[in-house]
């Protein structure tokens, strides 16, 4: 097969078979189904597949009834709105939340070869090479790429806010802005001391290393060396999607829907589609950062080995089975910090605007920022 | 001048942890993982949800004096009990019962309803006709909820329909209205 071949059916299956499948399920499913759920409720479960009852619990068949009405729905652009921004705006808001998977590993490269595990957890592949099938764009910075991507998002919610023409717009455009902008630093620092300890920014590698074992049992995972940049993380991961308990850009009290106000039909869609891609995207970091990615604990190349590899793997296991042992434990992971994102969403009462700026500047950042100077002292120690 | 009695309340002072809101947070989510996977059992008599799925189920939870759609009572030989008095079309107060008087063949009964018809779109389910009925005629504990329609003409209810429902009753006996009903018969 060409390679750009290859490009396109990565493209199409992780972005579309994944991202999207994921994100838009995650409107019933994430939001409606798993509240209920938790307040002691159904959820949707009315519509139907042409008037069978497949599916009809999990309400699924609600997410595309959503999608053909919002569909079919007008498309209002308000009066002495700037057109052209206005209209632009939804696809600057969507698109950083898919462009930003292009360097997200699912797996690490197919060896043709034979793989043997070193002494040190190390994969070599003899006899053959490595083939980049499961990660769209194999770049030595991904995660420079990833986080200028995601960077973009902010421009499309502030042009939001102020193409529209109304003042709740420029309101809640002006206060995503800031939000993004304050936690984007945060989100930063709180990586530094674990691109410090891993040496490298490429996704793939850093998901490589934390193959290796700690104390000689424990996976090396990232959560376990930086446990304070977890936390650090994962909260300003949070704020950054603009979702309960941060989601102050949308109030509806105070701010109707905040910079998406103006927005109807499938452009109001894609808006919310973004936030929902935004909330996986941040799952996926956090799986590849602090949880090994693709790693398995304890399975490598050849087999399970638990202690020091010996040669022979404890329990043997073919290539093939590696392989989607390791997708699966990849896709499990992002959906597993998803789910998390969510049960905050319903258990959390949402701030107020400057607690989330003073929890953003006079909190997280100088933890960040200790965190990240221990970490340096403790990597030139040792 | 009196002196003001003030008694000074301790404030609660938050330890550190409570500050911290890690330990409070982490109680939070357990509460609320816990309710979701109970409510994800597969059992689910041990799911602790409330929701009544409506028309599908639950219709047994109405009340013994809870109005349904309206049934006309029957004597023992089968005819209806109803003598068109006009007293229930009288004080239906949204005018819904229409009555067509005829002469009864048996002369010990003066009249009966020749056309007997509850316009159940009007009909504003108030119980006036029952309690009006001077012979326990007219009933609405049938325990039938009015249905969704599509068609304006199905929700005329004729005599023959309301006699129908003659057997159904969520009705429970044993006060003193049953004992006189047994009687009556």
């Amino acid at each position: 097969m060409p390679e750009w071949l290859i490009s396109i059916i990565k493209i199409a299956v992780i972005v579309f078979g994944f991202v999207m499948a994921v994100a838009s399920l995650l409107t019933v499913l994430g939001d409606r189904k798993q509240s209920a759920k938790i307040q002691n409720r159904l959820g949707p479960n009315r519509a139907q597949l042409f008037g069978t009852g497949i599916l009809q619990n999990t309400g699924i068949p609600h997410f595309i009834a959503d999608g053909i009405k919002m569909v079919l729905k007008e498309n209002t652009i308000p009066d002495g709105a700037n057109k052209f921004l206005f209209l632009i705006a939804p696809m600057l808001v969507f698109l950083p939340g898919l462009f930003a998977w292009a360097t997200i590993p699912f797996m690490d490269q197919w060896c043709t070869g034979q793989i043997q595990v070193m002494a040190n957890h190390q994969e070599v592949c003899t006899g053959g090479e490595w083939k980049n099938y499961f990660q769209i764009m194999d770049i030595n910075g991904g995660l420079l790429y990833a986080f200028a991507i995601a960077s973009i998002s902010v421009y499309g919610a502030a042009i939001a806010g102020w193409a529209s023409n109304s003042k709740f717009s420029l309101i809640g455009g002006l206060r995503s802005s800031a939000q993004m902008i304050s936690y984007e630093v945060t989100m930063g620092l709180s990586l530094a001391g674990i691109i410090l300890l891993y040496g490298t920014l490429d996704f793939n590698e850093m998901s490589r290393l934390q193959g290796e074992q700690l104390f000689g049992f424990l996976p090396m995972w990232g959560v376990f060396l930086q446990p304070v940049a977890f936390f650090v993380f994962f909260l300003a991961g949070m704020a950054e999607t603009k979702r309960s308990p941060f989601d102050l850009p949308e109030g509806e009290s105070e701010l109707v829907a905040g910079y998406i106000t103006e927005y109807s039909s499938m452009r109001f869609g894609v808006m919310q589609l973004g936030e929902y891609a935004a909330t996986v995207f941040i799952g996926a970091l956090v799986a590849i950062m602090f949880f090994g990615g693709w790693q398995v604990p304890w399975l490598y190349g050849d087999g399970f080995h638990f202690g020091a590899p010996t040669g022979t793997p404890d329990i043997a296991v073919p290539y093939i089975a590696v392989v989607l042992l390791r997708i699966g434990a990849m896709i499990t992971k992002i959906l597993f910090f998803v789910w998390l994102q969510f049960m905050m969403r319903w258990t959390l009462p949402r701030f107020r605007y400057d607690q989330v700026m003073t929890l953003g500047w006079k909190i997280l950042l100088p933890i960040s920022i200790a965190n990240l100077l221990v970490t340096a002292l403790l990597a030139a120690i040792f | 001048m009196g002196t003001v009695d003030v008694k000074v309340m301790e404030r609660h002072q938050k330890t550190f942890w409570e500050k911290s809101y890690i330990p409070e947070i982490a109680r939070g989510l357990g509460v609320t993982i816990s309710q979701f996977f109970t409510n994800l059992n597969p059992k689910k008599e041990e799911r602790e949800t409330f929701t009544i799925e409506y028309p599908e189920s639950g219709t047994d939870h109405y009340a013994p004096r809870w109005r349904g759609q309206h049934r006309l009572m029957l004597r023992e030989d089968g005819q209806v009990r109803c003598v068109a008095c006009m007293c229930c079309s009288t004080i239906c107060p949204a005018n819904c019962i229409h009555i067509e008087a005829a002469e009864h063949d048996d002369p010990t009964i003066e009249k009966y309803p020749r056309v007997f018809v509850i316009d159940e779109l009007r009909c504003i389910v108030c119980g006036l006709c029952v309690e009006a009925c001077p012979c326990d005629a007219i009933r609405m504990d049938t325990g039938v909820h009015m249905q969704p329609r599509t068609d304006r003409s199905t929700s005329f209810h004729k005599r023959d329909e309301l006699m129908q429902r003659g057997g159904l009753s969520i009705a429970t006996r044993g006060g003193q209205r049953a004992i006189r009903d047994e009687e009556s018969r």
